[in-house]
């Protein structure tokens, strides 16, 4: 196939998926077939056109042009080929696992719920797949939109509270900050475009590019900087399937994916290291992951630990794109990966307990592990790969990015790094072993595990994992490629 | 001379020859007939003209046949053509819903003279849009006035006839300032033709009569345009008005008064004296920034959402007027763009506003509580209209936000560029209050609704299905903005 043809392709078959989905709204088998469907096709038309397209010169696709000389238009690069690969696979391995549990916690509005999850994944492929920071903001833009109905589902006063402020954080920091420092960078450079190396000539004021870049990574909100991350937290009243993709996945991973693109091609990484005010932001960066990790320690909510522990790994991905250094950059685009398989089989995993056990809280879930063998197990694995311990694949996203540290010299943030695994292992490790070996606070009542549909889902997830740890090579390449 | 030839005329003649028509015919059906009949074909005559004017430019019309500078010329421009496309427009798919709305809101007896009096404000609107001639743009502010105060008092709470008569007090006030600064002009000059008086003034640029002529002019288009601080007749007037004369005059009414500001401003007495020898961005500036924040910060804490609207028109109205003030091409470019883009919006929220006091007789926020699910098009075209007030990408918002925030920046006022921003802020609260009450409050009991009829959805559609493709596709709306903006301030940047 044509790749212009696979580019508009990409964005428009999940949204084609939306009349399918209306049209089958009174019958749920059609209905869920239909979103598997779309997902699975969706992830064969994104690895066709990762098979089939040349990285160093890629065709671009213009959409529109709201603006004279500013296009809307698509051009796969590998880091966004590489977040638009991540977020298509998982995204019917999640409907897959919504099928049982939408059905075991008997959610309303079942339809609307799909409808706006198969509009975020095609705002979410807008946001791989853009060729200029126009475009970007459009998609980017769009999916905090699409997502609103999706953390407002239940439609009571607490969701009403989460809704107000998912969005109030989101659309301000990217009208106020992010919007400017588009404009401005437009002002300046004359372009928006994506380009290898950075669009800004040598003569542009140091100062300037300071306040730019600032302006870029608060403007980001979904990157989850402190003091901006409040939205993610208050997203998690939102179903369990939306957490996992959208919150673990694709909204968050949007966010740094901003951060990364800014940072290689519009400031280009040699900019960065020059730049005094990339430090500041890295240790803010790290600021962010030590303050989440206490946070989440303290958090008896399940859900409420995870969005901080994701917080926390978001920092990681920033912190290592203003470190400036090559391996910086390939660790934070690999940490897209890892934490993306390691997070979304936590939030399976929660989703599970909730279902089939109805505990939300982490002091309910000593000796869950009799009850819920599997899940407990996939919980360890996915803690595991998070905390970086082989052999799981967060064990070489977490390398590069301590490499990326020594290479700048700056030890403290280092230390940072290695706090964290250890902090992840006291918040998130423990869990599971409790579970297994913690005396239960209730009579067990033998076996009683989550729907076989998101066992399945666990299941793939898991494997993720381990693959991810023998074979990470495909990425890193492909991350690698960003330099050539 | 063929038809074509009489366009310029036309144009507004329709219009106003279907008023007293309208009284004549006394049928509430048939007057409605005649009015949309009007409006439509009056709209054909603008597009006609816009594609004229872009084919072979500006066109001179002799009334009567006596040359300019002694008879009445009337002169339509880029800048003319773009707003009568606008008004037009705005009018003949207002008066598609208006059938329905009227009928429920305003008295059967009464329901021809309102076409009546709506067709004379229509053509006085025209009307100023097309002449050449600074008189004349004062008699038909008048007719447009005059016509306008009698609509506003046909609303169907009392409180219209007092919100009428405090708009008929100021507005007076301010076409009185207008006729001053008029004569002041005509007694250093000789002449009532803009483009003579545009020859003429520079001569006497410097004479105490003319600098008060400017500063009456400004004072007295400030009142008709809702100016901050001179807006206050504008959201009682909006709030008790039929729906349907809302949605017109919010869309095309203030439009025409800053299309008047840019005409006298900085056609008339041109850009070096308005803001070289006047200190017109001084006031201009300050206003614009001022009117947004509190405007909306007002529209925040109002529980009627047609006053809410209204509040947010004003500062909307501060957004066109800071791109004036920023006196460079790209700001004109965004004043201009945001006039027709705001007329999109506008029109499209409050003709969703008629659709709902169609079947709710309420605009209330309170009653807005679950019309997500009861009347789905009509609550999910008011999204997209606040979304596109709110400037999010893809709709026309966000191109008129990004104008506004470059010419800020091309200045290097990059505090004015963050409160442009923090406007859209204020924005997305008013607007979120209306989604939270539609979407996420269970719905009434006590009332059966159901979705507005055809009638009324249709045009609303197609005004925010114009929302977004003009969003997107900016050729025609950014490229006439531009080349009326190179030509008013003179091609500087």
């Amino acid at each position: 196939m044509n790749s212009i043809l696979l580019l508009a392709l990409i964005p428009l078959v999940p949204l084609l998926a939306v009349p399918a989905i209306l049209v089958t709204a009174q019958r749920p088998n059609l209905r869920e077939a239909a979103s598997l469907l779309t997902g699975l096709l969706l992830f064969g038309l994104v690895a066709t056109l990762l098979g089939q397209v040349d990285l160093q010169a890629p065709p671009t696709l213009v959409l529109a042009e709201p603006l004279p000389g500013l296009s809307l238009a698509l051009s796969p690069e590998p880091l966004g080929m590489l977040f638009a690969l991540v977020a298509s696979f998982l995204w019917p391995v999640t409907t897959l696992y919504a099928i049982g549990y939408m059905r075991a916690h008997h959610e309303d509005n079942q339809t609307r719920f799909y409808v706006a999850f198969a509009a975020s994944i095609a705002a979410t492929m807008g946001i791989a797949l853009s060729a200029n920071m126009l475009t970007l903001f459009v998609f980017y833009e769009l999916l905090t939109l699409a997502t609103y109905p999706l953390v407002t589902h239940a439609g009571d006063a607490a969701a009403r509270r989460g809704g107000r402020v998912y969005l109030g954080l989101l659309l301000s920091t990217s009208i106020a900050f992010l919007l400017l420092a588009m404009v401005w960078t437009w002002q300046l450079t004359g372009t928006l475009t994506f380009t290898a190396g950075g669009v800004f000539s040598e003569s542009v004021d140091p100062t300037i590019l300071s306040v730019l870049l600032v302006l870029y990574v608060f403007g980001t909100g979904k990157a989850a900087m402190m003091p901006f991350h409040r939205w993610l937290p208050a997203a998690m009243v939102a179903p369990t399937p939306v957490s996992a993709l959208l919150h673990a996945v694709a909204v968050v991973k949007a966010g740094v994916f901003t951060v990364l693109k800014v940072v290689i091609y519009l400031f280009g990484i040699d900019r960065i290291e020059q730049l005094a005010v990339a430090d500041w932001l890295a240790a803010l960066a790290a600021l962010t992951i030590l303050l989440a990790s206490l946070v989440a320690m303290t958090s008896d909510n399940l859900k409420a630990r995870l969005a901080y522990s994701t917080v926390s790994q978001l920092g990681y991905i920033t912190l290592g794109a203003m470190l400036g250094v090559a391996a910086g950059v390939v660790g934070g685009g690999m940490h897209i990966v890892m934490h993306a398989f390691g997070k979304i089989t936590l939030f399976f995993c929660a989703g599970a307990i909730m279902v089939a056990a109805h505990k939300t809280r982490v002091s309910e879930l000593d000796g869950l592990g009799r009850r819920m063998p599997l899940t407990m197990l996939a919980f360890l694995i996915g803690s595991l790969s998070i905390v970086g311990l082989p052999p799981f694949g967060g064990t070489w996203s977490k390398w590069l990015l301590v490499q990326g540290t020594l290479d700048t010299g700056m030890w403290l943030l280092t230390a940072t790094l290695l706090i964290s695994s250890l902090l992840n292992i006291m918040y998130l490790v423990v869990i599971p072993v409790r579970g297994f070996f913690a005396k239960p606070a209730s009579d067990a009542e033998g076996l009683q595990e989550a729907p076989i549909a998101s066992l399945l889902a666990i299941g793939v997830a898991v494997l993720g994992c381990i693959v991810l740890f023998f074979s990470p090579d495909p990425i890193y390449q492909l991350m690698n490629g960003v330099f050539r | 001379m063929s038809l074509v030839d009489h366009l310029p005329v036309l144009v507004v003649i329709i219009p106003l020859m279907a008023g007293p028509l309208c009284v004549l015919v006394e049928r509430p059906l048939a007057a409605w007939g005649l009015a949309l009949a009007a409006a439509w074909l009056s709209f054909a005559a603008a597009v006609a003209l816009a594609a004229q004017v872009n084919g072979t430019g500006v066109i001179s019309y002799e009334l009567g046949g006596w040359a300019p500078p002694w008879g009445i010329e009337y002169r339509i421009d880029t800048l003319g053509s773009y707003v009568l496309l606008i008004v037009t427009g705005i009018a003949a798919l207002v008066m598609v819903a208006a059938k329905e709305s009227v009928a429920s809101e305003v008295p059967e007896a009464k329901v021809a003279r309102f076409y009546a009096a709506l067709m004379l404000a229509f053509a006085g609107l025209v009307g100023i849009v097309a002449t050449g001639d600074a008189f004349n743009v004062f008699v038909f502010l008048e007719i447009s006035s005059l016509a306008s105060y009698a609509l506003i008092s046909m609303g169907r709470d009392r409180r219209a006839l007092t919100s009428a008569f405090d708009y008929l007090v100021m507005g007076t006030i301010g076409a009185t300032f207008i006729l001053i600064g008029i004569g002041f002009l005509y007694m250093m000059t000789g002449t009532l033709n803009m483009q003579d008086l545009a020859a003429r003034l520079p001569e006497v640029w410097d004479t105490r009569t003319v600098r008060a002529g400017f500063a009456f002019l400004t004072v007295g288009i400030g009142l008709k345009l809702a100016m901050f601080p001179l807006h206050l007749w504008l959201p009682n007037a909006y709030t008790y008005a039929p729906s349907v004369v809302t949605a017109f005059l919010a869309a095309t009414a203030t439009k025409v008064a800053v299309y008047v500001l840019l005409r006298f401003m900085l056609d008339i007495f041109g850009i070096d004296f308005a803001l070289g020898r006047m200190p017109f961005e001084y006031i201009l500036l300050p206003v614009g920034v001022i009117g947004i924040l509190s405007a909306s910060l007002v529209a925040i804490y109002q529980v009627e959402v047609k006053r809410l609207l209204a509040y947010s028109s004003i500062a909307q109205i501060g957004y066109m007027l800071l791109g004036i003030g920023l006196a460079s091409t790209t700001g004109v470019t965004g004043a201009i763009l945001h006039l027709f883009n705001h007329a999109l919006m506008k029109g499209a929220l409050f003709l969703a506003l008629a659709a709902i006091a169609y079947r709710l007789r309420s605009t209330s926020l309170q009653d807005l509580t679950g019309l997500g699910r009861r009347m789905p098009w009509t609550m999910f075209a008011i999204v997209i209209g606040g979304l596109s007030l709110i400037g999010v990408p893809a709709t026309v918002g966000f191109v008129s936000k990004w104008y506004l925030v470059l010419a800020a920046l091309e200045q290097g006022l990059w505090p004015v560029a963050l409160l442009i921003l923090l406007g859209s802020l204020l924005a997305v609260v008013y607007v979120w209050k209306l989604v939270e009450a539609a979407y996420l409050t269970e719905p009434r009991d006590d009332v059966a609704v159901q979705e507005a009829p055809l009638s009324m959805l249709i045009p609303l559609w197609v005004l925010v299905i114009a929302n977004v493709y003009f969003g997107v596709n900016t050729e025609v709306s950014v490229g006439l903005a531009r080349q009326a903006a190179a030509v008013l301030t003179g091609g500087a940047g």
